[in-house]
């Protein structure tokens, strides 16, 4: 009897561990175009996903949306709130987003959210914190700039106030 | 001979070149709003970048109307408008690529004014890198050239800049408008005006409104809204972010975005009766009937043809549905990755979307294709042989259609239908030629063929900065013909071989 429940066991204890394999197959931290393009392959799939935050934090009830680009697309990432206050920089003109790194389950068509390719994240880190960029401007553009930008609206001038 | 004087046979380039600079100083004049833009939000480099467009503008115009400045009062030939037309159009793309090209976003020149021209001609096809991160300046500057385009350059120029003028309808055809709202140009131009800036106010409303309820702050919501409306309404599909319309992964904003898209392929003038209380004309109108029937029955049979990977009503509707009607619209509006319409849809769905990228929107609207109206026009005149096959000799069959007014159908209008139509398939073939000579999948290759002389705006990811240049090339040709639909690009080249042989 005492034999009998241990092969029971055993066989439970594989069948767990494969399953717990197959869940985690593809979990090694992924590109978006390996993913777009073999969606039907990791549907429903644990993924790991790491990109940068960009754009705005939607809110939606205890929910949010974060978009997050890996440098080839942006993976749009269903996320408790809770997790995306933990984003303080957003990627956009001159500020690099802080790059996330995001466990969750991905859906070639979501049918919660209208068939769009998403991640509903169960794990959300922050890898890297993002930073504001400082501008450099090209002197020698600018003064070429606003010259010819002078230049011509002393010719439309002209133009207006002859009536050509 | 005194050189103001035009001979009735001879196109006269200084005119042509009078009138040109006239719209590329309005041109000018619109990039302000853009510069503006950049100094409000301290994108010093941006700024300057978008300076030297705007001053190279008015520099080009000046020495244009200089040139034909004793010009003014001469009427125009239909080559002379045609040809305005044309070089308006290719001048216009290369000045106006210059800010996106020094704003570092485009791997070259020739990308940035592939991505100019695609939003000249509203198409929506972009070569831009890292959207993400791009200036508001720059982004401002793509969304207002598609504004431009949709209402169409010269355009621009009748209503405000053009009241001395002569023989504009010429030129006001020259860019595929077939009718007019009143006898008078200008009127009509000013009206096409009064109609995109009432529903500009109405959607940008509508989509800031939508953007704060899905968690956007109220400033990005207004932007995004404006640049939304902007894309959809000249239905040329760029969005601010690279998602396009996916980033806001909201079933609302879907909704908006297609009426947008929907009230930007309708005709202005049947605007025009609508808002003047013609509340009938909506009803009867044979181009809105043809466009009803095609993008619903192109729609059903897509929903059928991809229920295998959509299987919910409402994913169906934001996957299928969504993209049919961005299609057939012109817009290319996308809430799914290029790829996956390589990957994921089926070949009846693709030949599908192509059909509905061919077809188009309303003649005289910002909508490229076909149009609908041609296609009533045929679906008619097929119907009328058929009545003439089963009835008696002697028996006279009279076909009418209704469009703004009671219309028998005639030979000319047939005649005039069949051409364009031909001229659209021939090009969408050469396009799907080249794409496969390129190495591309016949699927693929249709596909961008379609979305490129469709100005739709769609990929099936073949239009990226690593796309062969000729290919690029080819592209931009087609979208340029598409928009201006062949006779205005035919009749510059004419031009130019009759100016050159004589000297």
């Amino acid at each position: 009897m005492m034999r009998k429940s241990w092969i029971v066991l055993v066989i439970i204890l594989i069948g767990f561990l494969i399953k717990l394999l197959q869940d985690t197959a593809f979990a090694k931290p992924i590109d978006s175009n390996t993913l777009i393009n073999n969606a039907f392959k990791y549907d429903g799939k644990v993924v790991e996903f790491q990109g940068e935050a960009i754009g705005e934090i939607m809110k939606r009830g205890d929910f949010a949306w974060v978009n997050v680009h890996d440098g080839q697309n942006a993976i749009g990432i269903f996320m408790r709130y809770e997790d995306a206050k933990k984003i303080k920089y957003l990627g956009r003109y001159r500020v690099k987003g802080d790059i996330v790194y995001v466990k969750g389950i991905f859906n070639r068509a979501c049918k919660e959210h209208g068939g769009d390719l998403d991640i509903h994240a169960k794990q959300v880190e922050i890898v890297k914190r993002g930073y504001k960029m400082y501008e450099r401007v090209d002197k020698a553009r600018a003064v070429f700039g606003i010259g010819i930008f002078l230049i011509g609206s002393f010719l439309m001038w002209i133009v207006f106030r002859n009536k050509w | 001979m005194d050189k103001s004087v035009f001979k009735s046979d001879h196109i006269e380039l200084r005119h042509v070149l009078y009138m040109t600079g006239k719209t590329l100083s309005a041109i000018g004049f619109v990039e302000i709003i853009a510069v503006i833009t950049s100094l409000l939000y301290k994108e010093w480099s941006m700024a300057f970048n978008l300076m030297i467009g705007t001053g190279l503008f008015f520099v080009v115009s000046f020495i244009f109307i200089f040139i034909g400045r004793d010009t003014k009062e001469q009427r125009f030939s239909w080559g002379a408008g045609m040809s305005m037309v044309g070089l308006t159009w290719a001048l216009g793309g290369l000045i106006s690529a210059i800010p996106p090209y020094l704003s570092g976003h485009f791997a070259s020149y020739l990308d940035a004014f592939f991505e100019v021209m695609s939003g000249y001609t509203t198409t929506g096809l972009v070569l831009i890198q890292d959207l993400d991160h791009a200036p508001m300046g720059l982004n401002m500057w793509r969304h207002l050239i598609t504004y431009i385009g949709g209402q169409g350059m010269v355009l621009m120029t009748l209503s405000f800049l053009a009241s001395g003028m002569r023989g504009l309808l010429k030129v006001y055809m020259g860019e595929a408008r077939d009718e007019q709202i009143f006898p008078n140009v200008i009127h009509t131009a000013r009206i096409i005006w009064f109609v995109s800036l009432l529903y500009l106010v109405l959607g940008t409303t509508a989509l800031t409104i939508n953007g704060v309820l899905i968690g956007l702050p109220l400033d990005m919501a207004f932007f995004r809204g404006l640049w939304m409306f902007l894309g959809g309404w000249d239905t040329a599909g760029f969005a601010p972010q690279s998602q396009n319309a996916m980033y806001f992964h909201s079933t609302s904003y879907e909704i908006i975005s297609m009426m947008i898209m929907l009230l930007g392929t309708i005709n202005f003038a049947l605007h025009y009766f609508i808002l003047s209380g013609n509340y009938k004309e909506g009803i009867r109108n044979a181009e809105i009937k043809s466009l009803f029937v095609t993008i619903t029955s192109l729609s059903i049979l897509g929903i059928i043809a991809l229920k295998a990977i959509y299987s919910t009503p409402m994913v169906a509707f934001r996957k299928v549905f969504y993209h049919f009607v961005s299609a057939h619209t012109g817009t290319g509006f996308a809430t799914l990755y290029s790829q996956q319409f390589f990957y994921e849809w089926s070949d009846a769905a693709i030949i599908l979307i192509v059909i509905a990228m061919l077809a188009g929107g309303s003649v005289c609207s910002t909508a490229g294709g076909i149009k609908a109206l041609r296609i009533a026009i045929l679906a008619n005149a097929l119907v009328n042989d058929i009545k003439k096959m089963i009835r008696p000799d002697s028996a006279v069959v009279v076909e009418k259609f209704h469009h703004l007014k009671e219309v028998a159908l005639q030979d000319r209008h047939v005649r005039n239908a069949s051409i364009i139509v031909l001229l659209y398939i021939v090009t969408f073939s050469i396009g799907t030629l080249a794409g496969t000579f390129y190495g591309y999948p016949l699927k693929q290759a249709m596909f961008e063929s379609a979305s490129a002389l469709g100005n739709v705006g769609l990929s099936s990811g073949i239009t990226q900065p690593s796309m062969p240049d000729g290919l690029k090339v080819i592209y931009i040709f087609m979208m340029w013909v598409g928009r201006l639909e062949f006779m205005s690009v035919i009749a510059l080249f004419a031009f130019l071989f009759k100016e050159a042989k004589e000297g």
